[in-house]
């Protein structure tokens, strides 16, 4: 399937391209700019300005949208954020059971196992089940809550700060910072 | 509709396989199929709804047996030739057989001011929002022939408005025409065992958004 896959959208890449409707250039751009520019990076550093500024850690969670603006982030798919706080009471994870919603400014475009059947399916019926297939055990005593995208808000999750960072800076804590923490299906 | 694409609650789908960070496409074709479905937006014959409704209404065994970008390349064919800017014929033979229509396509500065533009989804409305944060509802009981995002699984159940988010464009109705039909949208909170019985962990909760429409007082 993979090949006819293959040949299919070559076929309809060249009728868009023929017929005028799309430039090979807008096609480069879009691509460089998910594959480049745009990738969980950008939601780490503000996962790591949340841990290090009080006051950026209240608007980000009040007005996610405005917060992560701050930091020059915006755009497609992240038009209405908001941020979930992790905490040792509750633990968050997002998820779009419906399609593949996803906040693509802080995020980049979504892992395939956030668009799986597996994944969609089963972490609103038993999210523990899907923490497991990636390791992850939640402490005793903590809640879980998870986030069906069924709309345009887009969630970040702002997982806890991991211990004995108190030196860190804010780009070597960013560094810690990974995408399923960001989505909720990892620990730091 | 009742598709193949609400999948919450369904069972047999294996273990989540995890991925590293950084992988976006696992062949080059998924990312003609991203680029592509991106960039005919700028022709205006539809919107994201319309795209959404166009993968999630492929019958539910093609949609099950597809992978995520092929689901994208089927749904955008759809979109093309319902528009009338591929014919099937074309589809059918790989090749132009017409001149295409006059729309405006993308440069590369065009692109990238487009993925970068904030385009929001919420609108002013004149009604007052029929429920607050702490407020009880149950969501409808709907089955609606066209498309949805009130999922199966939350559907006749009691829950707790979490978060009152303004007045958005509603799915529903811009799925299927221009008109946009903006009503007030909230996130409600259930518990897992209303949602899922006495089986589901005492601690769980799940939230989803729902627009007015979805909603009763409980």
């Amino acid at each position: 399937m993979a090949e006819d896959m293959a040949e299919r959208v070559e076929a309809l890449e060249s009728i868009l391209v023929e017929k005028g409707y799309v430039r090979p250039d807008a096609l480069e751009e879009i691509i460089a700019t998910y594959e480049q520019d745009v990738g969980p990076r950008n939601g780490a550093r503000v996962v790591a300005r949340s841990w290090t500024d009080p006051a950026y850690r209240d608007r980000l969670l009040s007005d996610a949208t405005a917060a992560i603006a701050e930091l020059g982030y915006g755009g497609r798919q992240g038009e209405h954020m908001v941020a979930l706080e992790n905490t040792p009471d509750e633990h968050h994870v997002v998820v779009c059971t419906l399609c593949s919603c996803y906040p693509w400014p802080v995020l980049g475009l979504p892992p395939t196992w956030y668009k799986s059947p597996a994944y969609r399916s089963r972490v609103v019926l038993d999210p523990r089940s899907v923490l497991a297939d990636f390791g992850v055990t939640l402490p005793e005593g903590t809640r879980i809550t998870v986030h069906d995208s069924t709309a345009e808000v887009r969630y970040l999750v702002v997982p806890m700060r991991p211990a004995g960072t108190e030196d860190l800076d804010e780009e070597a804590l960013a560094a810690l910072v990974t995408r399923d923490a960001m989505i909720g299906t990892a620990l730091l | 509709m009742n598709g193949a694409a609400d999948l919450g609650g369904m069972m047999g789908f294996g273990r989540v396989v995890p991925e590293p960070e950084g992988e976006y496409f696992h062949a080059d074709w998924e990312r003609r199929a991203l680029a592509l479905t991106l960039a005919i937006a700028a022709a205006g014959r539809w919107n994201i709804d319309m795209s959404r409704h166009a993968r999630e209404s492929l019958p539910p065994a093609e949609y099950l047996g597809s992978s995520y970008y092929a689901i994208w390349v089927k749904g955008l064919e759809r979109l093309l030739v319902a528009a009338g800017l591929v014919g099937a014929d074309e589809l059918e033979q790989r090749r132009v057989l017409r001149p295409g229509e006059p729309v405006r396509a993308w440069t590369a500065d065009d692109a990238a001011a487009a993925m970068a533009a904030v385009v929001p989804y919420d609108r002013p409305v004149d009604t007052p929002a029929r429920f607050a944060a702490g407020d009880a509802v149950r969501t409808r009981v709907l089955h609606p022939t066209g498309h949805t995002r009130l999922p199966r699984y939350a559907r006749g159940k009691a829950g707790v408005v979490e978060r009152v988010h303004g007045a958005h464009v509603l799915p529903d109705a811009r799925a299927h025409g221009p008109d946009e039909r903006p009503q007030w949208l909230y996130t409600v909170r259930f518990t897992g065992r209303e949602l899922w019985g006495d089986a589901a962990a005492p601690d769980l909760g799940v939230t989803i958004e729902a627009w007015e429409g979805y909603l009763d007082p409980a």
